[in-house]
């Protein structure tokens, strides 16, 4: 297997490197539910959390992993840093990494910020928390964790609804289907699919109903209300609730086996009525205790100093590879 | 033959403006062209160019030389250095300088300075609204006399209808030709490169190549009205070059042009966020590449412009959805261009003729030509040796380049300007 220095999103991993975290992760899901929850894995080992964009869950899911393993976790955020006096990203990174973390966790607005800073930073690993519409890859680990504890994810499907275009959390699942063996489902209307989105070798559908037969799991996007006034993407809430939002009708159609997801925070009467949200298919708050770990497993990956695990690791060059020649990645 | 002469001796000359295409000696006496032909007699100066191609010094229609108004990134001197570095004697610099190009003042004020640095020619493009707001037209008589060659708002399109059919209108009414750097604003808005396959997969903003065709597709309509004389800048999609091979059959005065970028790249080159691949229009698909190719060949594009836009490496180093749109381009114009000559898709002759006599005759300029008493304006190069593209080695402040890195076959060795060598052995001189 090859090593991690960075995780820069699900683009160039290897197979082996998922199923590596995934593994490492349960094991943490059984630290995190002890009743002293501290492990001294990464003591002596310091994480900042730097995130551009407002974030609650992500922020404290990668807060809590840190502390439980003993590392010293500093939170900065983007009303409190200094970008507010006009300092650029690379400038706020250097300056970060001046002072000797052995992680950075970023969030961005900017797709490619993680791979843009990684350039600059020698000695500093960075995990990339959500960067523009492009990854989320610990998003995805803890999708896969819920969904493996659940039944498992080889050869099922995921249906997933609703923004596409503007999603990470998207872009990073049809790259691990690939990987994993499982199928996504796209379910959007045009104005929020992206281009050629049919070429990650995902079916694609405009109605919800049509999709839901079959689906192993469904996957409830958030919607950004912002979309509805600045880019005409769809007309108005009642009708994407109408047409989008996942009612206990449609769950009942999906059947007993399926299950609901959210990587939230869920919009309750929009993408997901309450009732669903709140029955024994949603996985949602699973997703979330499951998160801390799947971050565990990663800042442990990264720089809980296991041999094979050691740098140098994953070049952006890898990530490039794999999306160069149309046809790689279908 | 007197102490001023200078003799290029047995090179061979291409000089698409009369037809030659030869093995000879060209002649240049008091900074002007004294002969194409074989010479026995010796002159003060001689340069032995056997092996090497003498064509006109290359002329650039569009070029951002930055001043005034952010010399930070490109002056008129170091554009100008730049320019001879890359065999080029004229560009036409786009006015989106700050003050704009849209008053007589600046256009002086521009011609003056590169009169100075006295290296290449530089002939103003001036705006057609002023500020480039796309709102009221220019006293485009006036910027005309003072020096402007064509009419453009280039890095904005003209975008309202009504704006664009009075500026045909007038323009036309004065023979002026108008260029439209064509993007529908409300298709490419927040975007960073072409919307795509490439632009779903790294999840950044992409501009549709609709955003072209588009408003090229209107213009053309208001072209064929106005009887006006329309110059798309930097063709880019095969939409576009198909609008534009089509307008032309009609007979209409469409003509366009193409940046090396566009027929030597594709978006594959944004992958890993590079920033140095973002420009406006973006790098498009591979189809795209081929039709910009196409109309290259079949002559539907008469012209190679580089669209040099130079950058400070803070405008570019900030993520791609964030970087300036644009490239240097004056210093690698001719090795990219090479690359049609040897891919079969232009002769040598017709590859030079869009550098040099194609946009003469577009804007009426006198150079671009080694007839007898021109302006000895030469350009001598080795299209056979290869060197390395190395962005901290450019002449032009920009560091901008998708070619960093790359090896260029093609390689300037001399430019002439007036007579007086200006670049020679890797060296700007004077």
């Amino acid at each position: 297997m090859k090593p991690l220095k960075h995780l820069f999103g699900i683009a160039g991993m290897e197979a082996e490197q998922l199923e590596y975290l995934l593994n490492l992760s349960e094991s943490f899901v059984e630290l995190s539910r002890r009743p002293i929850r501290k492990a001294p894995t990464l003591r002596g080992k310091t994480i900042i959390n730097l995130f551009f964009e407002n974030s609650t869950r992500t922020r404290t899911s990668f807060e809590i992993a840190g502390k439980r393993l003993s590392a010293d976790v500093i939170n900065i955020s983007a009303s409190t840093s200094a970008t507010t006096k006009g300092e650029t990203l690379l400038d706020t990174g250097q300056t970060l990494a001046a002072m000797q973390p052995h992680v950075l966790v970023i969030r961005h607005s900017v797709a490619g910020s993680c791979e843009f800073l990684a350039d600059y930073l020698d000695n500093t690993s960075i995990i990339n928390a959500g960067d523009g519409a492009h990854e989320h890859p610990t998003q995805v680990l803890t999708d896969l964790l819920t969904w493996r504890c659940s039944g498992g994810f080889k050869g099922k499907t995921m249906t997933m609804v609703g923004d596409i275009s503007h999603s990470r959390v998207a872009r990073s699942h049809l790259l691990a289907a690939k990987l994993m063996g499982y199928t996504v489902r796209l379910v959007a209307p045009k104005t929020l699919l992206p281009a050629h989105v049919e070429r990650y070798g995902c079916e694609v559908f405009h109605e919800f109903d049509k999709a839901i037969p079959g689906s192993d799991a469904l996957y409830m996007l958030r919607v950004q209300t912002e979309r509805l006034t600045d880019n005409c993407c769809f007309p108005s809430i009642r009708e994407y609730h109408e047409a989008y939002g996942l009612n206990r009708k449609r769950l009942k159609a999906a059947g007993d086996g399926c299950i609901v997801m959210h990587p939230g925070p869920m919009n309750r009467g929009v993408e997901i009525a309450t009732d669903v949200a709140d029955s024994a298919s949603a996985f949602i708050l699973n997703q979330v205790e499951h998160g801390v770990a799947v971050r565990m497993a990663v800042l442990t990956a990264l720089c809980g100093g296991q041999q094979h695990l050691g740098r140098p690791g994953r070049s952006k060059q890898m990530a490039v590879e794999a999306m160069r020649g149309q046809g790689s990645l279908i | 033959m007197s102490a001023t002469d200078l003799l290029i001796r047995n090179g061979h000359v291409v000089d698409p403006a009369n037809g030659i295409d030869e093995v000879c000696d060209l002649w240049i006496s008091n900074g002007c062209i004294a002969g194409v032909g074989k010479f026995d007699s010796d002159a003060e100066q001689t340069i032995d160019a056997t092996g090497q191609v003498v064509c006109p010094g290359l002329i650039d229609m569009h070029v951002h030389l930055r001043e005034p108004g952010e010399e930070w990134k490109e002056d008129i001197e170091s554009g100008s250095r730049a320019a001879v570095a890359g065999g080029v004697t004229s560009i036409c610099c786009m006015p989106n300088t700050g003050p704009h190009i849209d008053h007589a003042g600046i256009a002086r004020q521009i011609i003056e300075r590169s009169g100075q640095v006295g290296l290449c020619n530089v002939h103003p493009i001036g705006a057609v609204t002023k500020n480039l707001d796309g709102k009221e037209l220019t006293e485009m008589r006036e910027l005309s006399r003072s020096g402007c060659v064509a009419f453009s708002d280039d890095g904005m399109p003209i975008w309202h209808a009504g704006v664009m059919r009075k500026a045909l209108e007038y323009a036309s009414s004065f023979d002026f030709m108008v260029i439209q750097h064509a993007e529908e604003k409300q298709l490419t808005k927040g975007g960073a490169i072409n919307e795509g396959w490439i632009s779903t997969q790294l999840g950044v903003p992409g501009m549709p190549a609709e955003g072209e065709d588009s408003m090229i597709a209107r213009d053309i309509m208001l072209a064929r009205r106005t009887d006006a004389r329309y110059h798309v800048a930097h063709i880019s999609t095969k939409g576009a070059v198909d609008l534009v091979r089509t307008a032309r059959a009609e007979g209409l005065k469409v003509t366009t042009e193409a940046a090396p970028h566009h027929f030597a790249l594709t978006e594959e080159e944004v992958l890993g966020f590079n920033a140095d691949a973002k420009m406006s229009p973006p790098l498009r698909t591979e189809a795209d590449r081929l039709a910009v190719i196409e109309g290259l060949r079949d002559g539907t594009i008469d012209v190679i412009a580089t669209d040099h836009a130079p950058h400070h490496e803070d405008d570019k180093r900030c993520g791609l959805s964030c970087a300036a749109f644009g490239i240097v381009g004056l210093e690698t114009v001719l090795p990219v261009s090479l690359g049609l000559v040897r891919d079969g898709v232009l002769s040598l002759n017709d590859m030079i003729a869009k550098l040099t006599s194609n946009p003469a005759t577009l804007l009426n300029l006198d150079s671009g030509t080694l007839s007898d008493s021109a302006a000895a304006d030469v350009c001598i190069f080795d299209p056979d040796a290869t060197w390395t593209v190395d962005r901290n080695q450019l002449v032009s402040k920009g560091r901008n380049t998708p070619w960093h890195g790359k090896e260029m076959t093609g390689q300037v060795t001399h430019t002439i300007k007036d007579g007086r060598i200006v670049f020679t052995d890797g060296v700007v001189v004077g």
